[in-house]
């Protein structure tokens, strides 16, 4: 089949030059290379796009979901192979998944259902502080805190969703604000809870495999302990996407969608709101507290600071950035938000100017954002009438 | 006679001071065509809209096969079997015609999570179902529209829109059907050709009820079996469309006093 290798020829060339670059991002520290670098792939991108290069390229993903996949996951197996000494790279590419993790709830949320959540890092937040305490006070196995740690924020979210039905539209979305920065300040508050000064994590252990030690490969090849990390975050990710990838391509993502588009309409044909509602507010979050709390046991300290309303809207501007609504996009948008600021030391201070202004941007120019949200197609690879 | 379909007894709407349904009382039998007229504002969509659940009546019942359904939530009541459609379109523009039809078709769907996320193979197949039975529906309508069920509903024209509306409609197989002006933003044409169309439909769907809000008498004319009048939310006559508009106080209400 022709049609079919071409499709994956185009993945694998995509893939394989999106891997390149991120590589080069993350290796390189020369200033004005990266910024030489950043205006480069800002070209490259508008080139594709105005040639139709990019929206070929996604039809070809599209058609080949599995194949796409597996690409993206060996391409950041390569990258991680590649960078196994490097502390900081493997750092950044373990927080790139997380975050992704993070705002691929977010995106069940809003994309999705229309529920707006503001306090995305505050339920990122209750996943690292769960996986915080629960790691030094007991002795439940790793792998079972980090899941308790999603199922803590789902459940503290199923609380906060209940006044939010009661209300539309901003006021739902002043609630989440309003939660965020009660979490906040909750912990600062609490000494139990390490008050300003923050807590400490233990490493992640699983099974006697303590991740905190160096991968040996071989006899005096050592890899970073984050390579652990890296792989860890690169499949929850990976596993994180097909599920709400799934979610969309079923009744479910299209009851979601009926509910966001016309609550009225929706009643009408028998769709229950709130239950729609609730289920992709709880989902959401879950996968944010599993991310939350691989992040904490990976950075093995957090404080509030880290969990402000300010984040909250990092995680927001990387779900429009990416485009509402495409799991795709977000992955995109999390590098491109969480790698720029570190690596151009520059605009490191101006981040949060560096977003407002890209929210703008995008919300003006390319309201879709960068990967616009396709059309549901169910089961792609199957002929259709 | 058979116990009534629908049976409707003095159903009241008020918001604030104003009385939007008054006292009305309407039997619909199985089967059966009903016309509703009326000046703008005398309250037939404020029928529909507390009929279908989006608006709470202060007084009277509404019962459907004897079940009293007066209150219930726009989600029972459509699970009892009334199926609506909207005087200005609501469907879900950016998504496809296919997506806006399996809306209507909700109750019939399998919506667990279990059966949504991992057993995908049974998912495809309700998926095959469903996309045959939105084809057998759509072909009344349009042939062409049939055939185009990846496209979004936004690139539709006004009349393509109004035949998926109705498709969403009937999809779920309702016994009662409520059309909000049909015609609304459509030349005689195009109305004469969907009503054409519905009636085609409602001959493969052999027990549906419809209950028909519309300005264009000679549609009301051409299709209804019995047409009710509404003036200030207050029923003012009711029979066959050729005695009803001989009315005088129908007149009236039509054309003022003279």
């Amino acid at each position: 089949m022709p049609d079919t290798l071409r499709a994956r020829l185009a993945i694998a060339v995509a893939v394989a030059l999106a891997t390149v670059v991120v590589l080069l991002f993350l290796e390189i520290e020369n200033q004005w290379q990266i910024a030489l670098l950043a205006i480069g792939v800002v070209g490259a991108l508008v080139v594709l796009e105005k040639t139709g290069l990019r929206l070929r390229t996604e039809q070809a993903a599209a058609r080949e979901p599995r194949f796409s996949q597996s690409a993206a996951v060996i391409g950041c197996l390569v990258l991680a192979a590649t960078l196994y000494e490097s502390h900081f790279a493997l750092l950044m590419l373990a927080t790139v998944a997380l975050y992704s993790i993070a705002c691929l709830g977010l995106t069940v949320q809003f994309g999705y259902a229309g529920v707006a959540n503001f306090a995305g890092a505050a339920f990122f937040g209750i996943g690292c502080y769960s996986a915080a305490l629960l790691a030094t006070h007991t002795a439940i196995p790793h792998l079972l805190i980090i899941a308790a740690a999603g199922v803590i924020a789902a459940l503290i979210g199923s609380v906060l969703i209940l006044p939010m039905l009661r209300t539309r539209g901003h006021y739902a979305a002043l609630i989440t604000i309003a939660f965020g920065i009660l979490f906040k300040t909750f912990i600062e508050v609490n000494d139990a809870l390490g008050g300003p000064q923050g807590l400490k994590v233990p490493g992640l252990t699983i099974l006697g495999w303590s991740f905190n030690e160096p991968l040996r490969i071989a006899d005096g090849l050592e890899a970073s302990f984050y390579l652990n990390y890296a792989l860890l975050a690169v499949l929850l990710a990976a596993c994180a996407f097909v599920l709400v990838k799934r979610l969309e391509t079923s009744w479910i993502g299209l009851n979601l969608d009926a509910v966001r588009l016309d609550e009225t309409a929706a009643a009408v044909c028998g769709i229950d709101i709130a239950r729609w509602k609730i289920l992709a507010f709880v989902l959401g979050n879950f996968l944010a507290g599993i991310a939350g709390a691989v992040y904490a046991m990976m950075s093995g300290y957090i404080a509030p600071n880290n969990f402000t309303f300010g984040d909250s809207l990092i995680l927001v501007s990387i779900v429009i950035l990416g485009g509402l609504g495409n799991p795709r996009g977000v992955i995109l948008a999390a590098l491109l938000l969480l790698v720029l600021p570190e690596k151009l030391q520059v605009i490191q201070e101006y981040r949060f100017l560096l977003y407002a202004l890209l929210v703008i941007l995008i919300l003006l120019f390319r309201p879709g954002g960068l990967l616009p949200r396709r059309l549901r197609d169910y089961f792609p690879k199957r002929a259709r009438a | 006679m058979k116990p009534a379909l629908l049976e409707v007894e003095g159903l009241t709407v008020r918001f604030g001071g104003l009385t939007a349904l008054d006292g009305f009382d309407l039997q619909l039998q199985a089967n059966e065509l009903l016309g509703l007229i009326g000046p703008n504002g005398s309250g037939k969509t404020t029928f529909f809209n507390v009929l279908t659940g989006l608006y709470r009546a202060a007084a009277g019942t509404v019962k459907i096969n004897g079940l009293d359904i007066t209150g219930a939530t726009p989600q029972a009541i459509s699970r009892a079997g009334i199926a609506r459609t909207f005087q200005r379109s609501r469907l879900c523009l950016p998504l496809s015609i296919f997506d806006n039809l399996m809306i209507g078709n909700h109750r019939n769907l399998d919506h667990g999570l279990w059966t949504n996320l991992f057993r995908r193979g049974a998912l495809a197949r309700q998926l095959d179902e469903c996309l045959d039975k939105a084809q057998v529906l759509m072909t009344i309508f349009s042939k062409s529209l049939a055939h185009r069920m990846a496209e979004p509903v936004a690139t539709l024209s006004m009349i393509d829109r109004r035949r998926v509306e109705i498709c969403r409609a009937l999809i779920s197989e309702p016994e009662i059907l409520l059309l909000d002006e049909p015609s609304a933003g459509m030349t005689h044409d195009e109305t004469h050709e969907l009503m054409d169309d519905l009636m085609a439909a409602r001959a493969r769907l052999p027990a549906l009820s419809v209950i028909l809000i519309e300005h264009e008498m000679n549609v009301i004319e051409r299709i209804t079996q019995r047409c009710a009048v509404l003036n200030y939310g207050q029923k003012i006559r009711e029979g066959a469309y050729r005695d009803v508009v001989a009315d005088e106080n129908v007149r009236k209400a039509y054309l003022g006093e003279d």
